[in-house]
C-alpha cells in the first residue's frame, strides 16, 4: 500500500469501452459488473450490460463450462446493445478465460487481467490446464497481465470466493477513473441487509484493488463522462417489465417459475403487495393462466409470466381468453428453442408461434419492445389494450432484455396508466354479454358482481348471449367480430419510422431487441456511403399500417433476427425449399414483397460487426442486380 | 317491538324480493333423461334459495364434459372453461373476487384425469369454494371411454375387456394431500343427503370437496345398482358436526359415528370397500385458507404511483 511504488500510467482517451467479467459462476462477477454499471451510470456514460450465465446454478469450477459473467459496455453516448468485441478483461482462471476467447468475445488486442495463481499452482493437472489453454489464447495479440486477485483478497477477508470480485471492482474503478464515493454508496446499497463490517470489508477490497492497479498498470482509459440533464434510471428488461406491470395498476401475476422470465415475478413477488396485488406461484404453467384468467375474469386485469416452453402449456388458455373476450397479458421472455432449448440464452424464435399458436383462428395482439424502456411502457400499453379490445396480448421480450441493463429517461407516471376502477352499475335492460358493435366486434365487458348481467361465457362458440350456439352464421359473426377488433386496433397505429435515407438500396427491418445493433450496424454503412435505411417493428400483430409503401422504396429489403433461417446453396436448399426467418415469412405474406433475410441463432445478442457484414453483402449483392 | 304495521311491511318487502329454487335455474338442462347432473342442479338450486344468494354475487365455475354444462343452467354468473381447468380458473376468480361465492363443478375424467395436477394443488392451497365432483365413473360426453374412476373389470369403448387397472379412489386421493380441510361423499339416489353434503360444504368455509356418486344413463346405468337397491350396503358416516339429514335413519340401517376431525379414521375408513360409505370423512375448520393469507388492503391510484416514485428512486442515476 505504499504510493510511492506508483508507476507512470499512459491514459488513452476512447469513446466507448466493453469489459468483461469472467469467473466461475458463484464468484460474484454479477455483483461487480452491477456496482460498476450503476457507477457508470451515475457518472453520466452511456451503459448497457450483458450478463453471462451458464445453465447450472454452479457447474463445476475452473472448467470452459463453468464460466459466470458479465460484459460492460459503456461510452460517452448513449449505448444501446452489447457492441461487438471487449477491449478488456478480468478472469478469475485460465478456462473461463479460454471459454470466451472460443466464442471470439475479445479483440485481439484485449487486456486480460488474470488471476496469478494458477501458473505456478501446485496441482500438476492445473498447471497443465493453464499452459495448454495460454497456449490456445496465444493465437490472439491479448496482453496478459498477472494480477494475485485470491492473495490480495486474503489479506482483507478469510474466504476469496466472497471478495475478489470487490478487489476486481477496484481494479475497474482505477482503470477508469471510476468515481469512488459513488461506488461505496453502491456497496452499502447492496450489502444493507448484513452488518456495517461486511460494508467496510467490501470498501477495502475495493480501495485494496485500487491500489494495486496504481502499483502496477502502465494504462488508463478516459471515457468522457456528460451527466444527464433529465432524471435517469438504470435498470434490465425483466425489473423494467415488472415495474410497468405495477405501474398499469395489475393486482395479479400468476406465473410458474421458468429461465429468464422468473426474475420478473421475483421483482414483483418484492413489491407488488405494496401495491395491493399479489404473485401467485401456481402448480404448473398452464395454471399459471389459468388463474390469471380467472382474475382477469372476475376484474382485475391479470399478466402471466413465461418463457417458450411454458407459452407452449399456456397455448389452450390463450384460446379460451380469446374465445371468451377476457383480457390477459402475457409476458413471454424469449429464449432459445425449440424443447428446453437453450434456456439462459437469447432467441427472437417465439414470434410466429406468438401470432398463430393457436388451434382455430385466434387472433391476439403482440408486442415486441425494442429497449429496457419500452419494457417499462409497453407493459402498460399492453393492459390498456387487453381491457379497451377485450383481448389478449402478448409481450414479447427476449433473453438480450431481461438481463441486458440500460439508463433510460425516468418515467413521469400518468395515473390513467391503472385499470379504472370495475363498472358495477345494473346492466341496462337489453344489454347482452357479447353485443358486438357490429362496426367494431367491441363490446361492453360484463363483470361478475354486476346486477343483471349473469351470464355464463364459454370457450364453445356462442352468440350475443353468450349462449352456446353451432349455428354457421353465429360461428362466422364470432370470428369475424374477435377479428374485427384487430383491425380498429391496428387504424390506431402510425406506420414505423424510417431511420435513415426515406429511400434506397436497402431497407434493413427488425423487431424486438435488435434495434440498437441493428441501427449502429446501419449507421457505420450509411458513413460509409452505402444507402441502407432500418425500420424496427414493435407491434407485430397487428402489424404497423404502411410497410408495403415503404418497403417500395428500396430496391431490396431484408429483415435481421435472431433465430433459423436456411441459406440457399446449402444441401437441399433452393430459393423454393429455402425457410426464412421469422419476420421475414410475417412480412412476405403480408406484403407479398420478396423479401430476404438474414439471420442467426448463436444465443448471443447479434454484433453490431456481424449485421455490418452481413449488410455489405447484400447491398453489394443488390447493387450488382 | 310488536307494532304489527311494520312488520307486516317487512315481510311484504321480503316475500316480494326472496328467491325461490326455480328462479336460480336459468335453461332447461339438456342432460339425458335419468342423468345424476339434474339431481345435483335440483340440490344446489335449493342450497341457493336457502341461502338465498344473489345470482350477480356467484360464479359457477367448470370445465369440460357432460357436468360442466352446469353453469349455463344456473342463474349466475358461469365459467365454462377448458378440460381439466376449472380449478385454477375459480382460484383465480376467488382470488380477485372474494366477495363472490364461488363454485366448481367438475366430471371424473375433468378433475381426476386430466385435471388431476390441479386437483392436488387446489386441496392444499384450501381456496374457499364449493367442489362438487360429479362421479358417473365414465366420459360421457365423447361417449362411452373408460375414465380413473370406472370400477375395474368395467367395459367401455377404451377397454372393450373390462378396465384393467383398480378405480382411483378420489376419497383417498384428497384426504392424502396437505391442508385438505373438507371431505365428503354423497349420491344421486339420496336426495335428501346430496343436499344435506352440499350445505355442509357451503357452510365450510375453505376448499369444500364433495364427490356426488351418480349413474350415467347411457354408458354406466348399473355401476351401484346394489346400492340403490339394498340401503344396507351403505353406511351413513353421521356425528353432530356431519350430515344431519331428516328421514335418512328410517332409510339405512348402517350408521357410524364419525368424528370428521379424525383424519386418520377418516383415511381408514375411505380405504375400507366393504361398504358404500356417505357423508363427511373430515373437516378441518382450523387450517389456512389460500384467499385470506393471500388477501392484501387494496392501494388507490394516487398512492400507487406515490409508492413507485420511491421505487423508482431505487433504481435512480
Amino acid at each position: 500500500m505504499n504510493k510511492s511504488t506508483t508507476i507512470d500510467a499512459a491514459v488513452h482517451a476512447v469513446r466507448e469501452h466493453t469489459v468483461e467479467i469472467i469467473t466461475n459462476s458463484g464468484e460474484g462477477a454479477q455483483k461487480c459488473a452491477q456496482i460498476f454499471g450503476q457507477t457508470c451510470a451515475k457518472m453520466g456514460n452511456g451503459v448497457w450490460t450483458v450478463e453471462i450465465i451458464p445453465a447450472e446454478i454452479e457447474p463445476p469450477h475452473h472448467t470452459v463450462t463453468s464460466t459466470s459473467g458479465n460484459i460492460i459496455r459503456f461510452g460517452t453516448e448513449k449505448i444501446t446493445n452489447w457492441g461487438d468485441q471487449s477491449k478488456l478483461a478480468i478472469a478469475f482462471n485460465d478456462q473461463v478465460c479460454l471459454s470466451r476467447h472460443r466464442l471470439n468475445s475479445f479483440d485481439d488486442n484485449c487486456i486480460i487481467l488474470q488471476e496469478s495463481a494458477w501458473a505456478e499452482s501446485e496441482d500438476e493437472v492445473i498447471r497443465k490446464m493453464y499452459a495448454e489453454a495460454m497456449e490456445e489464447m496465444s493465437s490472439k495479440n491479448y496482453r496478459f497481465i498477472q494480477v494475485p486477485i485470491e492473495e490480495e483478497t486474503l489479506k482483507v477477508v478469510d474466504n476469496p470466493q466472497h471478495g475478489k470480485n470487490m478487489f476486481a471492482l477496484g481494479l475497474l474503478a482505477e482503470i477508469y477513473n471510476r468515481d469512488l464515493a459513488i461506488i461505496e454508496k453502491q456497496i452499502a446499497h447492496i450489502f444493507q441487509k448484513k452488518s456495517a463490517k461486511v460494508t467496510e470489508l467490501n470498501v477495502q477490497l475495493v480501495k485494496n484493488g485500487m491500489q494495486w492497479a496504481r502499483d502496477n498498470l502502465d494504462f488508463r482509459f478516459n471515457v468522457e463522462t456528460i451527466p444527464a440533464e433529465e432524471k435517469r434510471v438504470v435498470m434490465n428488461g425483466n425489473q423494467a417489465a415488472a415495474l410497468g406491470a405495477v405501474a398499469a395498476g395489475m393486482e395479479m401475476c400468476s406465473m410458474y417459475p421458468i429461465t429468464p422470465a422468473t426474475s420478473v415475478s421475483h421483482e414483483l413477488a418484492a413489491i407488488i403487495e405494496n401495491y395491493g396485488g399479489i404473485v401467485h406461484q401456481a402448480e404448473d404453467e398452464i395454471a399459471a393462466a389459468g388463474v390469471a384468467l380467472g382474475a382477469s375474469y372476475g376484474g382485475k386485469v391479470a399478466l402471466t409470466v413465461t418463457s417458450g416452453p411454458g407459452m407452449a402449456l399456456k397455448t389452450e388458455f390463450l384460446g379460451l381468453a380469446i374465445m371468451t373476450e377476457i383480457p390477459l397479458v402475457v409476458l413471454d421472455v424469449q429464449r432459445g428453442g425449440p424443447s428446453t432449448g437453450l434456456p439462459t440464452k437469447v432467441e427472437q424464435s417465439d414470434l410466429l408461434s406468438s401470432i398463430y399458436g393457436q388451434h382455430g383462428d385466434a387472433p391476439r395482439v403482440v408486442i415486441a419492445p425494442r429497449s429496457i424502456e419500452e419494457c417499462f411502457h409497453s407493459m402498460v400499453t399492453a393492459r390498456r389494450i387487453a381491457e379497451t379490445f377485450r383481448c389478449v396480448v402478448i409481450v414479447l421480450t427476449d433473453a438480450n432484455l431481461a438481463t441486458g441493463v440500460q439508463q433510460f429517461t425516468r418515467p413521469e407516471f400518468d395515473i390513467r396508466w391503472q385499470q379504472e376502477p370495475v363498472d358495477f352499475s345494473p346492466v341496462p335492460e337489453g344489454l347482452r354479454p357479447y353485443d358486438w358493435d357490429p362496426e367494431t366486434g367491441l363490446s361492453r365487458r360484463i363483470i361478475p358482481g354486476t346486477p343483471g348481467g349473469a351470464h355464463t361465457v364459454t370457450g364453445l362458440a356462442h352468440d350475443e348471449l353468450s349462449n352456446v350456439s353451432y349455428e354457421p352464421e353465429s360461428n362466422e359473426r364470432g370470428c369475424k367480430m374477435r377479428s374485427r377488433k384487430l383491425a380498429v386496433f391496428q387504424s390506431t397505429l402510425m406506420p414505423p419510422d424510417v431511420t435513415g435515407d426515406q429511400e434506397g438500396d436497402l431497407l434493413v427491418v427488425g423487431w424486438g431487441s435488435t434495434q440498437g445493433a441493428i441501427e449502429e450496424a446501419v449507421d457505420r454503412a450509411r458513413k460509409e456511403g452505402h444507402k441502407v435505411s432500418t425500420c424496427q417493428l414493435t407491434f407485430m400483430s397487428p402489424l404497423e399500417p404502411g410497410l408495403k409503401e415503404i418497403f417500395s422504396r428500396f430496391k431490396k429489403v431484408m429483415t435481421v433476427e435472431i433465430n433459423y433461417s436456411d441459406t440457399v446453396g446449402d444441401p437441399y436448399i433452393t430459393e423454393e425449399t429455402r425457410r426464412y426467418g421469422q419476420l421475414a415469412w410475417l412480412l412476405r405474406a403480408h406484403t407479398l414483397v420478396d423479401i430476404d433475410c438474414w439471420t442467426s441463432c448463436p444465443g448471443q445478442p447479434l454484433r453490431p460487426n456481424d449485421i455490418y457484414n452481413s449488410i455489405i453483402a447484400k447491398s453489394e449483392k443488390g447493387a450488382s442486380k | 317491538m310488536s307494532s304489527i304495521p311494520i312488520s307486516l311491511l317487512e315481510l311484504e318487502d321480503d316475500a316480494s324480493s326472496c328467491l325461490v329454487a326455480d328462479d336460480y335455474q336459468k335453461k332447461e338442462g339438456k342432460w339425458c333423461a335419468g342423468c345424476g347432473d339434474f339431481g345435483a342442479l335440483n340440490a344446489v338450486k335449493r342450497l341457493l334459495a336457502k341461502e338465498q344468494l344473489k345470482p350477480e354475487k356467484m360464479a359457477f365455475v367448470s370445465g369440460i364434459g357432460c357436468s360442466s354444462r352446469f353453469p349455463h343452467y344456473v342463474n349466475a354468473y358461469g365459467f365454462h372453461g377448458i378440460h381439466g381447468r376449472a380449478l385454477p380458473i375459480a382460484t383465480g376468480v376467488k382470488l380477485a373476487r372474494p366477495d363472490l361465492d364461488v363454485f366448481v363443478v367438475m366430471g371424473d375424467g375433468d378433475c381426476t384425469s386430466i385435471g388431476a395436477g390441479h386437483w392436488i394443488h387446489a386441496t392444499r392451497y384450501n381456496t374457499n369454494m364449493t367442489v362438487l365432483l360429479l362421479d358417473n365413473n365414465i366420459y360421457g360426453l365423447t361417449k362411452n371411454q373408460t375414465s380413473p374412476t370406472t370400477p375395474q373389470g368395467y367395459t367401455s369403448n377404451t377397454s372393450p375387456k373390462g378396465s384393467v387397472l383398480p378405480a382411483l379412489d378420489p376419497l383417498q386421493a384428497t384426504l392424502g394431500v396437505s391442508n385438505a380441510s373438507f371431505v365428503a361423499q354423497t349420491a344421486d339416489w339420496v336426495p335428501a343427503h346430496l343436499y344435506a353434503t352440499l350445505q355442509a360444504a357451503f357452510d365450510h368455509k375453505g376448499f369444500s370437496f364433495v364427490r356426488i356418486l351418480q349413474r350415467c344413463p347411457k354408458f354406466t346405468p348399473d355401476v351401484f345398482t346394489e346400492n340403490v337397491k339394498n340401503p344396507d350396503l351403505t353406511e351413513l358416516l353421521v356425528h353432530e358436526e356431519g350430515v344431519n339429514a331428516p328421514g335418512l335413519d328410517k332409510l339405512f340401517k348402517a350408521m357410524r359415528e364419525h368424528d370428521p376431525k379424525n383424519i386418520d379414521e377418516a383415511r381408514a375408513l375411505a380405504q375400507r370397500k366393504d361398504l358404500l360409505r356417505l357423508g363427511i370423512f373430515f373437516k378441518d375448520s382450523n387450517l389456512p385458507v389460500y384467499d385470506e393469507i393471500r388477501a392484501v388492503p387494496p392501494v388507490s391510484p394516487e398512492e400507487k404511483v406515490q409508492r413507485l416514485e420511491k421505487e423508482f428512486d431505487r433504481y435512480a442515476v
